[in-house]
């Protein structure tokens, strides 16, 4: 029961690993260029704050589930693992979703600010930030799994002693 | 074996009366409320309409009213939306602090606070960074993108959304703390349990 617990553990972290890593190598690489009318439109992801804020948030996450991935299942650590955990989650999921706000602007744009959509001009951009966002969606899921999951790994070992408190 | 204060012998293995650190977590979850909801009303209200002069022909002017809305953007209904979500969160963990010491199944009590106090604190993450993104381009517009900034000419919306961007923020701040006790007291609910005889 314990070593399924640590497989299915590991096998987590090193998806949200995986997860976070690409979120923030595929952002970090999307760039696109295009003239319009002799303008030149050049998208990077650092012209935006908030997907400059998404790639430390998820690069944050990624040297922690890097970290905690060779830790070994001492108990004393657990505990500060799990509140950890919920700290990243919650950086984690703050950036997914200051990203998604943003890029939903660029691609609809918004009529009452007057603001046009870019996603016309830049396609390869847009695509380039949708698959980071994608891969970003998937390491808040996983996040939130594993924090589930690694409170119930935390607790089960105190489980038995449970049946102790029904039977007195 | 030592005793807490409150703690009845081993034996029977259950705290009896409330700790100072119950009503400490008591009054922050009131103030989280507090500072939810407010979040969720000043944003839900936040509305100004102006009107502009577009153009001048011959010598009456053009005008042209414009309504900002908290609705015209996704980020801040969704805002709203997670905000009134943790503050209903927050009433009803008042709720059961104060009336649910009745209920039996203690140990899936303490688990499901734990749990539901570390969902909420991702929702209203989410809420508040989306919206502090989505203000901050409102106030500086994006150069690269052409897209103008807003906040020179609805001043009030702007402000308005500002304040209920703190007020969602000190909640975040305190319902990461109150997430943080409530696992904390769940660990150390269990720990007592184990201490039982062997």
């Amino acid at each position: 029961m314990a070593n399924t617990r640590k497989i299915i553990t590991i096998l987590l972290r090193l998806l949200a690993l995986g997860a976070t890593l690409s979120a923030t190598v595929v952002m970090v690489t999307s760039h696109d260029s295009a003239d319009v009318l002799n303008i030149k439109f050049s998208a990077k992801y650092s012209n935006s704050p908030t997907f400059k804020y998404y790639v430390i948030a998820e690069a944050i996450a990624t040297g922690y589930s890097l970290i905690v991935l060779f830790l070994s299942s001492k108990s004393l650590v657990w505990r500060l693992i799990v509140i950890l955990d919920v700290v990243i989650a919650m950086l984690i999921t703050s950036s997914i979703s200051a990203a998604l706000a943003i890029a939903q602007i660029g691609k609809k744009g918004n009529s009452h600010a007057g603001w046009l959509p870019i996603c016309g001009q830049v396609p390869k951009f847009c695509d380039h930030v949708t698959g980071a966002l994608i891969a970003g969606f998937v390491a808040a899921i996983v996040y939130l799994v594993l924090n589930l999951f690694s409170l119930h790994a935390v607790l089960s070992p105190l489980f038995p002693a449970k049946s102790y408190a029904d039977r007195s | 074996m030592a005793l807490q204060s409150g703690e009845k012998p081993m034996f029977t293995g259950y705290i009896s009366s409330k700790p100072n650190s119950s009503w400490t977590l008591l009054g922050l979850r009131l103030v989280a409320f507090l500072a939810t909801a407010a979040a969720t009303l000043v944003m839900l209200l936040n509305k100004q309409t102006k009107t502009f002069v577009v153009a001048t022909i011959g010598t009456t002017p053009v005008n042209v009213t414009l309504t900002a809305k908290f609705h015209h953007t996704p980020a801040f209904v969704f805002f709203v939306i997670a905000n009134g979500v943790a503050s209903i969160h927050n009433l009803v963990m008042i709720m059961v602090d104060l009336l649910g010491s009745k209920l039996d199944y203690k140990d899936l009590r303490f688990a499901m606070i734990a749990i539901l106090d570390m969902v909420n604190v991702a929702l209203v993450s989410g809420g508040a960074t989306a919206a502090a993104f989505m203000a901050e381009l409102g106030k500086n517009g994006n150069s690269h993108a052409r897209w103008d900034k807003i906040c020179d000419k609805f001043g009030k919306f702007c402000d308005q959304g500002g304040g209920a961007l703190i007020a969602s923020f000190i909640a975040l701040a305190l319902m990461l703390l109150i997430s943080v006790m409530s696992i904390i007291k769940l660990l150390n609910s269990h720990k007592s349990h184990s201490v039982l005889p062997n």
